[in-house]
């Protein structure tokens, strides 16, 4: 069935569960990259695709079709990878990610990206605001521009701006010492 | 003018510059003459591109499907095989319908009819086989209801759909000559009636007889009889 995601979001709320399932299977891997970089871990990752789609279910008659649905689940799930987050800060872990090099079974796909460079990066992104955090892997990685960043973290397009640009200048204090000697 | 700031750096790199603002055509001059400007932007792309290799797991096209089979029974559905019900029950009608009246049209003037003998009876044969799918899943649905006083909404609203359908169907058969299919469309006809007719909230009783009528007619066995000798007969065409 050839929906369009606002014809889909449509069906769905009005309880297709079929038309909900065309919106699952369309943005999951979109989600799992978003949730992945969020969380620095496959296995949260995982976690926050189930719990992100499980949300968007249970929310669906608050979405209004002003932004696209892609952009609306997008900020669901990085609600639920913040809240992840904020949790693990509490119980006093760190990031996984910041454990690579020492991980004694590293996952193949940790192995092969610069482990130096990934250990900065995501030591980097933990000194991000959750707002920067969000606005600059959505803008970097994901390719979203500034209207639906802004709408994702629910302010005006220039704090959305702002956001990124105080991401990259704070991504560039970690990164620029590590460079020097890199290069 | 001035060197671009480190923000508007960023913002060149992101093409998020403000295209209304007087400053902006200024900047993209000045970052096209200035060596200092350039080697900055420079400096900040090439980190900026370094990232973009930073991987992510691939998760390849079956992955949206794996995302829902395990979210499904997380869902909280409250009704959901009438929901379903309802949706395919209700949503490909009035494309069948048009095919039949389509059809039926031709088969009463035989002499104008345009088409080929053969594609008339595929689309016959492709609109009486989701015809009988879905007068499957209803009858299905109704006959393995628990007891008990029901919402009938649902299942009233898609036999009546399912009934000017049935009734072109059936006429179409008759005049075709095809005896047995016309018969169990009849009997078919009959059933969609009731279900049509029954009030709004059904009691009891009401379904228990409902259900008790369907399955002493041994209905829902020969739709699916003739359904899947359809659905083979489509495969050969
Ligand atoms: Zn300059």
């Amino acid at each position: 069935m050839d929906w369009t995601d606002r014809a889909a979001a449509e069906e769905a709320r009005k309880g297709n569960q079929l038309a909900f399932r065309v919106l699952v299977e369309r943005h999951s891997r979109a989600v799992f990259r978003l949730a992945f970089r969020m969380t620095g871990n496959e296995q949260d990752a995982e976690d926050m695709v189930q719990e992100t789609f499980l949300r968007a279910f249970k929310q669906l008659h608050r979405f209004d079709g002003r932004a696209s649905f892609g952009t609306w689940v997008y900020r669901i799930a990085a609600n639920c990878s913040l809240d992840l987050i904020r949790a693990r800060r509490v119980r006093g872990e760190r990031q996984p990610g910041l454990d690579t090099a020492a991980s004694p079974d590293p996952s193949p796909e940790r192995v092969t990206r610069s482990r130096q460079l990934a250990g900065i990066l995501d030591h980097a992104l933990e000194q991000l605001t959750e707002a920067e955090r969000t606005a600059f892997l959505l803008r970097h990685y994901e390719g979203c521009n500034i209207d639906q960043i802004a709408k994702v973290l629910g302010v005006g397009n220039s704090a959305a701006k702002h956001s990124v640009f105080r991401a990259v200048q704070k991504l560039r204090g970690a990164l620029e010492p590590a460079w020097g000697g890199a290069k | 003018m001035n060197h671009l700031s480190e923000e508007e750096l960023t913002q060149a790199y992101y093409g998020d510059e403000e295209p209304e603002s007087r400053r902006h055509p200024e900047a993209r001059r000045h970052l096209a003459d200035c060596a200092e400007c350039q080697a900055a932007f420079q400096h900040l792309k090439t980190m900026l591109d370094e990232l973009l290799s930073e991987s992510v797991p691939e998760r390849g096209t079956a992955y949206g499907a794996e995302v829902w089979n395990r979210l499904l029974p997380r869902l909280p559905l409250e009704k959901p095989r009438r929901v379903w019900l309802r949706w395919w029950t209700a949503v490909p009608v009035l494309a069948g319908l048009l095919a039949v009246a389509f059809l039926a049209g031709r088969f009463t003037q035989p002499k104008t009819a345009g088409i080929a003998p053969e594609a008339r009876q595929r689309i016959l044969l492709i609109t009486l086989g989701n015809h009988l799918d879905r007068s499957e899943i209803l009858l299905a649905e109704l006959v393995n209801a628990p007891p008990g006083a029901a919402d009938f909404g649902d299942e009233r609203s898609s036999a009546r759909d399912l009934l000017d359908e049935n009734r072109l169907l059936r006429q179409t058969a008759a005049r075709m000559g095809d005896a047995s299919r016309a018969a169990v469309l009849d009997e078919l006809e009959r059933a969609l009636l009731d279900i049509a007719h029954s009030p709004s909230e059904i009691s009891a009783p009401e379904l228990e007889s409902l259900q008790r009528r369907i399955e002493n007619e041994g209905l829902l066995f020969k739709v699916r009889i003739i359904s899947s000798n359809i659905h083979r007969k489509g495969q050969q065409l």
